[in-house]
């Protein structure tokens, strides 16, 4: 996978490297900034976004903790409350249910059963995603419950853009915010602009302008759905792809913007289907641009199933490109 | 009386206002379960009859930039931390003009202004909380004292065990004060733990581990004299076990099916206000005005808050969203993302 935009001053980077960058400039900028999580220091973060950082910042500010998921996320929402700016790494979604209780009963909560006394400017980061064969328990997509709740926000960085920059304006808001790095984009290279600093994170972006239709999607499953879109655009098809950035808030603006050009859309969601983000994104465009609409709108996710561990099957699992085709040629009438 | 930080007051002023603000939170309490009835409180009400003495006995003890985490039994920590009665009962009525707008409830007690982070009504969910304020507090060298108050039921919980291990091996300034009343809802402490002592748990995690009468408001006193002030000198976690009892039900829902009225009543006569009450009368530290004097200055401040939370206003419905993020502006209220 490759990055499409080429700059004039750019340097070739991983996203790996580009969350290591944004970790890097907020420690620097800000003295309050510290990262939490377990494996971050001395193993250097298990997919070594960190490696480096405890030599430059120390073991007070890159902190190793225990396995102890719960207790460290509430002590972020504690310092946070205190004036810190903590960055907390969950390792894996997989693991961030195990302090569900901290996010959403405390971190989500706090700030309106205070009366607008205390607020929490937490961001917790966690890879999320299938792909690499890690069987079920390993690779859930699970951003969407998370957008299911008031009170948090929830980014989806899918680019080297997003994964330098959301980070500082993440930790710039004064409620908590979660990030999700799906795991396939850790080695994924591109050129970054060498001056590449913060971006906005309530904004859904085009990667890929299209007359035909809509094809909104987040995260990993944005290069794949732009792979689809290349095969479609071979077809003759123009598919127009949205990177949704942020999953909560939703920018309804883009999406229906969007759908009112195409008047067709399907969305991409590595999330299982039932009670998916795609199935709200989905009832957002039937709310606000049903008479815009052509066709039904079409939605690729995860199989109902616990993600399996032989690599043709979780292939099957999760979304793929010639599923995306599939599903855009579908609604094009034209299967 | 020497003047040394760890040996509580025993001067008569000192002794009275101890008896004062247990019987400030009891009536305060008692009244508050009147009100239930007549549907003006609603919602879950967890009342503290019986345990004043721990609130009571630690909390005066703290400095006032020291930081306050609570349980959903905290009316009483709240009150003796000096959170004003009247926004404590507008609270509890929903009124906008209580401590947390009317957004939490008698679980959710909020106030910045004395440093009180909240009542959690998530069994162990303060605790990881009061570590992360502690390591604020680790990072920004303010040398303050985090006292974060749980029942003995949190112990069963997962996030007391990280927590104290967290605040042990990071050399965090918490003082864990568990209110071991001996029965998580209805299940009693000797059903539920295999190590029924509660302060030897601590123990194993390298904290400084003392039991107390819970019930003994001087004995309580001491002990949270020498705990705050070894938290404050050697920043690390100190662990205070207050055995006291729960004289009323869990909440105003439980009829109590678990626990032999004779059990209850026994404890009744040993409750801490009827003990240190008769105390202070046998040492001829109190005089009959004194008590007569301070039941009827706490009744007046219970009928001012009555009447402050009955003239509060509701919230209007067009806000209900607010508060779910910070506003930047005015026009962001009542805005969904």
């Amino acid at each position: 996978m490759t990055q499409a935009a080429v700059q004039t001053d750019t340097i070739e980077m991983t996203y790996r490297e580009a969350v290591k960058q944004a970790l890097r400039d907020a420690m620097k900028r800000d003295e309050r900034v510290f990262l939490m999580g377990e494996d971050v220091g001395r193993y250097g973060g298990c997919y070594a976004v960190s490696h480096g950082l405890l030599a430059e910042f120390g073991p007070e500010r890159i902190r190793d903790t225990p396995l102890s998921e719960s207790g460290f996320t509430g002590a972020g929402i504690g310092a946070a409350m205190a004036g810190m700016r903590p960055i907390v790494e969950l390792m894996t979604v997989n693991f961030s249910l195990l302090a569900l209780d901290q996010i959403l009963n405390t971190a989500a909560t706090v700030r309106h059963m205070s009366g607008n006394q205390f607020g929490v400017p937490l961001v917790i980061r966690m890879a999320t995603g299938a792909g690499r064969q890690l069987a079920a328990q390993h690779s859930h997509s699970l951003e969407g419950w998370y957008a299911h709740i008031p009170g948090i926000k929830v980014l989806a960085p899918a680019t080297l853009e997003d994964a330098r920059g959301m980070l500082w304006t993440a930790l710039q808001d004064p409620d908590p915010v979660l990030i999700f790095e799906n795991v396939m984009l850790y080695n994924m290279t591109g050129k970054l602009a060498a001056d590449a600093g913060p971006v906005d994170i309530d904004k859904a972006a085009v990667r890929r302008a299209g007359r035909d239709i809509s094809l909104i999607t987040y995260g990993g499953s944005l290069w794949k759905t732009l792979e689809a879109a290349s095969a479609l655009a071979a077809d003759g098809i123009e598919a127009e792809v949205i990177d949704l950035r942020s999953l909560r808030p939703l920018d309804d603006a883009t999406i229906m913007a969007s759908v009112g050009k195409t008047r067709r859309a399907v969305i991409v969601d590595e999330g299982w289907r039932s009670g998916s983000l795609a199935a709200e994104v989905g009832m957002r465009v039937v709310e606000q641009a049903f008479w815009s609409l052509d066709a039904p709108i079409g939605r690729v996710c995860s199989e109902e199933v616990p993600i399996p561990y032989p690599r043709h099957l979780e292939n099957a699992a999760i979304p793929q490109a010639p599923k995306i085709v599939a599903a855009a040629k579908a609604a094009l009438g034209r299967a | 009386m020497t003047a040394r930080a760890d040996k509580p007051h025993l001067s008569r002023e000192h002794m009275l206002e101890l008896l004062r603000q247990m019987i400030r939170i009891r009536r305060f309490e008692d009244k508050c379960a009147e009100l239930y009835t007549q549907e003006k409180i609603r919602g879950f009400l967890h009342l503290y009859d019986g345990e004043e003495a721990v609130a009571v006995g630690v909390i005066p003890v703290l400095e006032k930039r020291d930081r306050i985490v609570a349980t959903y039994r905290e009316h009483g920590h709240a009150l003796v931390r000096g959170v004003p009665m009247k926004t404590v009962m507008a609270e509890m009525y929903g009124k906008q003009e209580g401590c947390s707008r009317g957004r939490g409830g008698s679980m959710h007690l909020f106030d910045a202004a004395t440093n009180f982070y909240g009542g959690n009504a998530i069994v162990g969910g303060g605790l990881p909380l009061a570590v992360g304020l502690g390591l604020a507090d680790h990072m920004q060298g303010h040398n303050l004292v985090i006292a974060c108050f749980f029942g003995e039921g949190a112990v069963a919980e997962g996030e007391f065990h990280e927590s104290l291990n967290l605040a042990a091996l990071w050399g965090l300034p918490v003082l864990f004060v568990c209110e071991n009343n001996f029965y998580a809802m209805g299940t009693a402490l000797a059903i539920s733990e295999s190590e029924t002592d509660i302060h030897r748990k601590a123990e194993s995690y390298g904290v400084v581990s003392e039991a107390v009468d819970g019930m003994d408001v001087v004995a309580v006193e001491a002990a949270a004299r020498r705990a705050v002030q070894a938290v404050r000198e050697n920043r690390k976690p100190y662990f205070l076990e207050c055995r006291t009892y729960r004289l009323r039900a869990h909440s105003m829902f439980d009829p109590q099916l678990y626990r032999d009225k004779a059990e209850v009543e026994a404890r009744r006569k040993n409750e801490p206000i009827v003990r240190f009450q008769g105390w202070l009368q046998a040492n001829q530290m109190i005089h009959p005005e004194d008590l007569s004097r301070i039941e009827a200055e706490i009744d007046a401040e219970i009928a001012e808050a009555v009447a402050f939370a009955e003239t509060g206003t509701w919230e209007p419905v067009e806000q209900l969203t607010r508060f779910t993020y910070a506003e930047s502006d005015a026009s962001a209220i009542g805005k969904m993302p």
